[in-house]
């Protein structure tokens, strides 16, 4: 796949179709994927990389990016391309200056859970039949891929790109995941246990703000976490408060607009399963107003900017089962 | 000599009132001397649509152990349509805390029109209740707020 989108975004530089590629390079490690800027053949031929730890989410780079001079190539994956379409509905990106190729997705690696298992010291990672072939300083490992693979590609819910000017290999379908099962297995708890669940949760963040940096929906010029008098401006959690006030308030930013591609989740540094909380948002809105996924078109309103009078009263959450 | 009565639990409420229903339901309960508890602290706003999920939150960070929303009848809003709004944002918001275990009754949103003085006095005697029941809020507090 690397060799045929390095040839295809070279021919594409060459016949000037495009100025600038957006791609992903090697950090310090070998699973340190990280987005970057390609200007010419020889830096991609040297730099771009595209692998089973490629998991990183473009489109927000492409807000700041596509009002630069010039056309850039993105390639998206099925679930970025959610992203894309959700930031051109909020007109937050130039759709002209895009030339975006599509590109088939996960599942993606987790390095985390490779650590997990007590592989350390990770030199190359290999996958042979669905079998990871990992090199280390300390000599090889195997692990089963699929124990590997990140929480946010376990329960896909798309392999059909919403938006693209051509492909790369094949065209993939909806899925039917199993996405809210975690979140209904919460709903099913009592409150004490869920109050427990999120404070074990909760109480890890170290407020690094990543999970907002990364989200593709997060693109205000002016967050509110960057305002001193919000009372939740930057800075550590200095009290169990602020842990839950910031994390209510970050998934009630982008309810409804959130298309759960869970890179909130995947940047956490503590492992705080944050996608729950948008994935509880999404559910809820499908079952109040209507089945909705966020960026499969450019045109329907937001559930959060539209209205109906026959929708159900805020009570109806008291009204629910037991405790 | 010891006074009992002091002793049992006052909480405070929040009632976020929009400006054209009621806060004139709360003046007209006023008017015609309906009783209504003292725990209940209003906060004026010109449209429900105004409070957002942070007034929600700061509320309780400072203090609230109960918050209530009261805005006009939906259908009734003075700018047509905020109330439809609030009705989809705080159903959100409140099944977000149930879901964080925090106890749904601690939030309430309710219709109270210029003319229910009555309903508005009735409503909040029975949130109160409500909240006295739940005892002081432990589950959303800033502990640098509390009072000694």
């Amino acid at each position: 796949m690397q060799e045929a989108m390095i040839n295809k975004a070279k021919q594409l530089l060459a016949d000037g179709i495009v100025d600038r590629v957006i791609g992903w390079k090697r950090g310090e490690f070998v699973y340190d994927i990280t987005p970057a800027i390609f200007e010419t053949a020889e830096e991609l031929e040297k730099d771009f990389v595209y692998d089973d730890f490629t998991a990183a989410n473009v489109s927000k780079y492409l807000v700041k990016e596509s009002k630069k001079e010039g056309k850039i190539l993105a390639f998206l994956k099925p679930c970025d391309t959610y992203s894309f379409n959700q930031l051109i509905k909020e007109h937050r990106v130039v759709r002209e200056n895009v030339y975006i190729v599509g590109i088939p997705g996960g599942p993606k690696l987790d390095a985390e859970k490779i650590k997990e298992k007590g592989i350390t010291g990770i030199l190359s990672v290999k996958n042979e039949n669905y079998t990871l072939k990992i090199e280390t300083v300390y000599g090889e490992e195997t692990m089963p891929f699929y124990e590997a693979v990140l929480d946010k590609c376990a329960s896909c819910k798309s392999k059909k790109h919403m938006i693209y000017d051509e492909l790369l290999g094949e065209e993939g379908d909806v899925l039917d995941s199993n996405r809210f099962d975690m979140v209904e297995k919460l709903e099913n708890m009592t409150a004490q246990e869920r109050y427990d669940f999120w404070r074990e949760q909760l109480s890890k963040c170290i407020r690094c703000n990543a999970c907002r940096n990364v989200c593709p929906a997060c693109t205000c010029e002016k967050c509110v976490f960057d305002n001193p008098d919000s009372g939740i401006e930057n800075k550590a959690p200095a009290d169990s408060f602020e842990e839950n006030m910031f994390h209510i308030i970050r998934a009630f930013h982008v309810a409804g607009r959130c298309t759960d591609c869970g890179e909130c989740s995947r940047v956490c540094p503590q492992n705080i399963p944050l996608h729950l909380l948008n994935r509880k948002f999404i559910k809820d809105i499908n079952t109040f107003y209507g089945e909705y996924q966020a960026g499969e078109d450019t045109t329907s309103r937001a559930p959060l900017n539209e209205y109906k009078q026959s929708d159900c009263e805020a009570n109806i959450v008291h009204e629910r089962g037991a405790e | 000599m010891q006074v009992n009565e002091n002793k049992e639990f006052q909480p405070l409420i929040v009632a976020f009132c929009c400006n054209w229903c009621s806060y004139a339901g709360a003046d007209l309960a006023g008017t015609n001397r309906l009783n209504y508890p003292d725990n209940i602290k209003i906060i004026r706003v010109p449209c429900s649509c105004r409070v957002n999920p942070m007034f929600i939150l700061r509320a309780f960070q400072r203090g609230a152990d109960g918050v209530i929303l009261c805005g006009c009848h939906p259908g009734d809003c003075h700018y047509t349509s905020g109330n439809y709004f609030t009705r989809r944002r705080m159903t959100l918001l409140f099944s977000m805390l149930d879901f964080l275990g925090i106890e749904r009754d601690r939030t309430r949103v309710e219709w109270v029109s210029a003319a229910e003085g009555a309903k508005f006095a009735a409503t909040m005697n029975e949130f109160t209740e409500a909240v006295k029941k739940l005892g002081p809020n432990r589950r959303l507090e800033d502990l640098r707020c509390r009072k000694q």
